[in-house]
């Protein structure tokens, strides 16, 4: 088959970069407010009606948000093999921290309208926190420690090795500007919570959110710009040296790699890429305003604008390093050399182009059926059908 | 056991493996059962069947977040455990698991919310579509996943780049029309509609024992087993075609399945029963059916099957090549594009056994470097253990042939017998609700460990295929999947035994009105109209 060659290894190569992004963005933004909203809900929602009607204004959609997910995972199995191989088995610890705070969110949703006693739901409450706060948490820690870079190297037969013991490995990750990244994620998507259930609730739950949800956003932006400074001031950015194949095998030993300088250079070279964090910033200036005010449909909106600009940000500034490594600057990967092969990143491309666009035509037909707020009196008028 | 990483990834695959396939068959079945009985209620208007959707939709759901959850950790795990595997054949293995999460994770997961929550914003029609696209994104999914499975057991479509030290994709056809996949994904999804018949059926049996919600336990019975029988029997017609397709392409997983030590002159026969020795390698008592094995497994009475033997001797020789092989990739790797042009030939030549050189890494660094009894031993390595193999298979096949004759029964039973079943008999299909999940965890068994010691098979060794993890990272982990799996597995069964106890819970207000039509219509038609008075006029419970 050569129909994959009408297509440059080098172009499709970019375009998975751009799609990983575009996967991990749909993520942040989907799944990203039914998580803030989990992580909220103790705090927004007081009695078990209030609670109730949070829950159910993420209960129809959680599930199908969760695929951007889970298919976030399968592309990049898919499509950057080394990355999923090297970052899931370096993070290990913290990888199952996050599977468990990911397997108990379903569970959580499904189980906790089940039974009526309050010990068992409060229980359910309280997993639907860690399962919202946990990975929203984690996932910021990751990418704040692939900004650090990652202590991997290969064998010269591309073995992954990770430094470190079992727990060294997991607490080696809580540097603090990967825990700022962790803060940043995590009240960026209390924010996009708050802002969901602004428009999806009433009443007192809308109410609290709202100004949980300003707070959030001022906590996002701030640390934000102290993130900025620091990869100014404090991070090391990585850099390749001499030529580079941009079409040759995906092998990362092939390439020579320095630390040193900072990411930030990247804007000097490509000035344009400032529009991601200024839409990262506006964004979230205007979704405060518009909690402030009461606006629903215009703040998630600005939320999701504001969402798109950080998480696009992060890899822009990167571009082309996926995952440097800090003790082998050689092993680290980017998207010239730790891809699938020019016929897999070809026939993915197929299935992309043919299906995503479906799967958004029938997400936004759903979510057009479900149009409308969730209201208390809902709640308590289905007790038996609702979670 | 030695408790090394090897062992332990594999003992906390395996276990997270076949705890997610608690869940997946019922998820398969019973999705598209509900599917067929909201059909039925689009078709006919009858509350009843509507009642019957939502009941077992209810159980379905209970069910299906357990198996979305505990399929996260599936995903996940390749790349935890298996990272050296994840870079080895991600370029072809990845690909389905995308694949999966496009065509089917989406589908099912978009319209499952809509399914439970949908009832009063949906048409009957819509609401009807709805569940049967999340029928077919649970069937899209095995589809996909089945393709990858298959590729670890038949590796197809794919080759070894020097460059990369990785399989890399040749043909996406090969590897999507895999004989192997595509016999696997039928065999198991109608696995997954016999374990969900067999589920309505043992429900709806002690139901009819317990002589409540009986119009409802009737009709579902109906369904099962009609669905349950054609189920059963493709079940079996597949299995075979799996076993036909093994023959060709994994021929020590089939011999080692029939204790087969020696090469027999064809037609083989079928070893029924027996006791199979490793360390002799001959199976003790055995009870053979002439001509039966060669005809399962060639279709022809002249074809041979080699033995196990026969088969360790050819591996020998193919971890000879795997050397050779490797010796020549070592050499291309140093020097790379200056490598000579009859070191590249020779590595063409022989790389379809470079995985065997792997073998030898148990034993020395180096394969170049092995002494022919270790040669010996890693050619050993290959024969799985033949016992359990032996015996899960066969377990397997009894009960897949006993579900044939209860689904047989209670098709017959309910077609002829105007709906009767003897109390007995409901005892039986209650106590038979767990067989199903054994057959399909034996059948998993079967499949994955006859692969050993390959991850993929003659390319891959699953001792190389592990991550650089320590045995401390195992055991946490492991405890933890333990701990976690025990409580949500109590809470599963528990909530499943609370709502089977509740029962349905009926539509009032559109049975009365369903009954008034009903009535109506009987009179303008003199009682002859399409609806006769009987069993179906009594209104739902």
């Amino acid at each position: 088959m050569i129909l994959h060659e009408l297509i440059d290894f080098e172009i499709l190569r970019v375009i998975w970069w751009v799609l990983l992004g575009v996967l991990l963005t749909g993520f942040a933004l989907t799944d990203g407010f039914d998580m803030g909203v989990g992580a909220l809900l103790p705090f927004v929602a007081r009695t078990d009606v209030e609670r109730r009607q949070a829950i159910n204004t993420v209960g129809p959609v959680w599930e199908g948000n969760q695929v951007w997910f889970i298919l976030g995972g399968g592309a990049i199995f898919a499509a950057w093999p080394p990355l999923y191989a090297i970052s899931f088995s370096g993070f290990y610890l913290a990888m199952f921290l996050v599977l468990a705070a990911l397997i108990l969110r379903p569970v959580a949703f499904k189980y906790r309208s089940k039974r009526d006693g309050k010990r068992w739901r409060e229980t359910w409450d309280w997993a639907l926190f860690i399962g919202g706060a946990v990975p929203a948490l984690l996932f910021g820690v990751a990418v704040g420690n692939v900004l650090l870079g990652v202590p991997f190297h290969l064998t010269d037969t591309l073995m992954p090795r990770y430094d470190g013991s079992a727990l060294g490995k997991l607490f080696g990750l809580l540097r603090p500007v990967a825990l700022l990244a962790g803060v940043v994620s995590l009240s960026m998507l209390l924010m996009h919570g708050a802002a969901w259930l602004g428009l999806k609730a009433d009443g007192p739950v809308a109410d609290r959110a709202r100004r949980f949800g300003i707070v959030a956003g001022l906590v996002a932006a701030s640390g934000y710009a102290l993130a900025g400074l620091w990869l100014l001031v404090g991070v090391d950015g990585f850099a390749l040296v001499g030529e580079v194949a941009k079409d040759g095998p995906s092998n990362p030993l092939y390439n020579e790699v320095t630390r040193g300088g900072t990411w930030l250079v990247a804007y000097d070279e490509r000035p344009w890429i400032a529009i991601a964090p200024l839409m990262g910033f506006a964004g979230i200036a205007m979704a405060i305003r518009g909690l402030r005010a009461g606006r629903e449909v215009s703040t998630l909106l600005w939320s999701k604008l504001g969402i798109t600009g950080i998480v696009s940000s992060v890899g822009l500034t990167m571009f082309p390093f996926i995952l440097p490594s800090t003790v082998d600057p050689d092993s680290s990967l980017t998207v010239w050399d730790a891809s699938s092969s020019h016929l897999t990143l070809f026939v993915m491309l197929v299935a992309t182009v043919i299906f995503l666009p479906l799967i958004l035509a029938y997400t936004a037909w759903v979510y057009r059926v479900l149009w409308g707020k969730v209201t208390q009196d809902d709640v308590s008028d289905n007790a038996e059908t609702l979670y | 056991m030695e408790l090394d990483v090897v062992e332990l990834s594999r003992l906390q695959f395996a276990m997270t493996a076949m705890f997610h396939f608690l869940f997946v068959p019922l998820t398969l079945g019973l999705s598209l059962i509900v599917a067929i009985m909201e059909t039925v209620y689009v078709m006919t208007n009858r509350p009843i069947w509507r009642q019957m959707a939502k009941f077992w939709g209810m159980l379905f759901g209970i069910n299906f977040v357990l198996g979305v959850a505990t399929g996260i950790t599936m995903e996940f795990q390749f790349g935890m455990n298996w990272s050296y595997y994840s870079h080895y054949v991600g370029d072809v293995f990845g690909a389905p698991l995308a694949m999966e999460g496009l065509m089917a994770f989406f589908l099912e997961a978009t319209f499952v919310g809509l399914f439970f929550f949908g009832w009063d914003k949906l048409s009957k029609v819509q609401h009807m579509v709805v569940a049967w696209l999340v029928a077919l994104g649970s069937n899209f999914s095995a589809l996909w996943i089945l393709i990858a499975n298959g590729w670890m057991a038949n590796p197809v479509g794919a080759e070894f780049n020097p460059d990369t030290m990785r399989m890399e994709m040749t043909s996406f056809f090969d590897v999507l029309f895999n004989e192997v996949a595509q016999s696997k994904f039928v065999h198991t999804v109608s696995a997954g509609y016999v374990t969900a018949s067999v589920f309505v059926l043992g429900v709806s049996a002690l139901y009819l024992l317990q002589r409540r919600h009986e119009n409802l336990a009737r009709r579902s019975i109906a369904v099962a087993a009609s669905f349950g029988l054609a189920s059963a029997l493709s079940v079996v017609v597949l299995g075979d075609e799996s076993g036909y397709s093994a023959s060709q392409t994994q021929k020590m997983k089939l011999a080692a399945i029939e204790a087969m030590w020696q090469t027999e002159p064809a037609p083989a026969p079928f070893t029924l029963v027996g006791f199979p020795d490793q360390e002799a390698r001959e199976t003790h008592y055995a009870i053979h059916i002439p001509w039966a094995m060669g005809l399962i497994g060639t279709r022809s009475l002249d074809t041979v099957i080699p033995g196990i033997n026969e088969l360790v001797a050819d591996n020998a020789q193919k971890i000879e090549r795997g050397i050779i092989a490797y010796d020549a990739l070592m050499t291309i790797r140093a020097e790379r594009d200056a490598a000579p042009a009859e070191v590249r030939a020779t590595f063409e030549q022989h790389s379809d056994d470079l995985g065997y050189a792997f073998l030898l890494m148990r034993y020395v660094d180096d394969p170049r470097e092995a002494t022919p009894e270790q040669i010996a031993q890693a050619a050993e390595d290959t024969v799985p253990g033949v016992a359990p193999l032996f015996w899960a298979f066969r377990i397997m096949v009894g009960l897949g042939f006993s579900f044939i004759a209860v689904m047989l029964y209670f098709f017959y039973r309910a077609s002829f017998k105007g709906m009767n079943f003897p109390r007995w008999s409901l005892y039986g299909a209650v106590a038979i609700i767990p067989a199903p999940w054994i057959a399909a965890e034996l059948g998993w068994f079967v499949a994955e460990y006859g692969r050993q010691p390959w991850t993929v098979d003659g390319v891959l060794p699953t001792a190389l295929s592990v991550s650089h993890l320590s045995v401390t990272d195992l055991l946490i982990t492991l405890t933890g999947f333990v701990i976690f799996y025990t409580v949500l597995f109590v809470i599963e069964v528990s909530l499943m035994v609370k709502y089977i106890r509740k029962g349905p819970t009926q539509d009032v207000e559109e049975t009365r009105k369903w009954q008034e039509r009903h009535e109506h219509r009987l009179r303008t038609h003199d009682g002859k109209g399409p609806f006769a008075p009987g069993a179906a006029s009594t209104p739902a419970e």
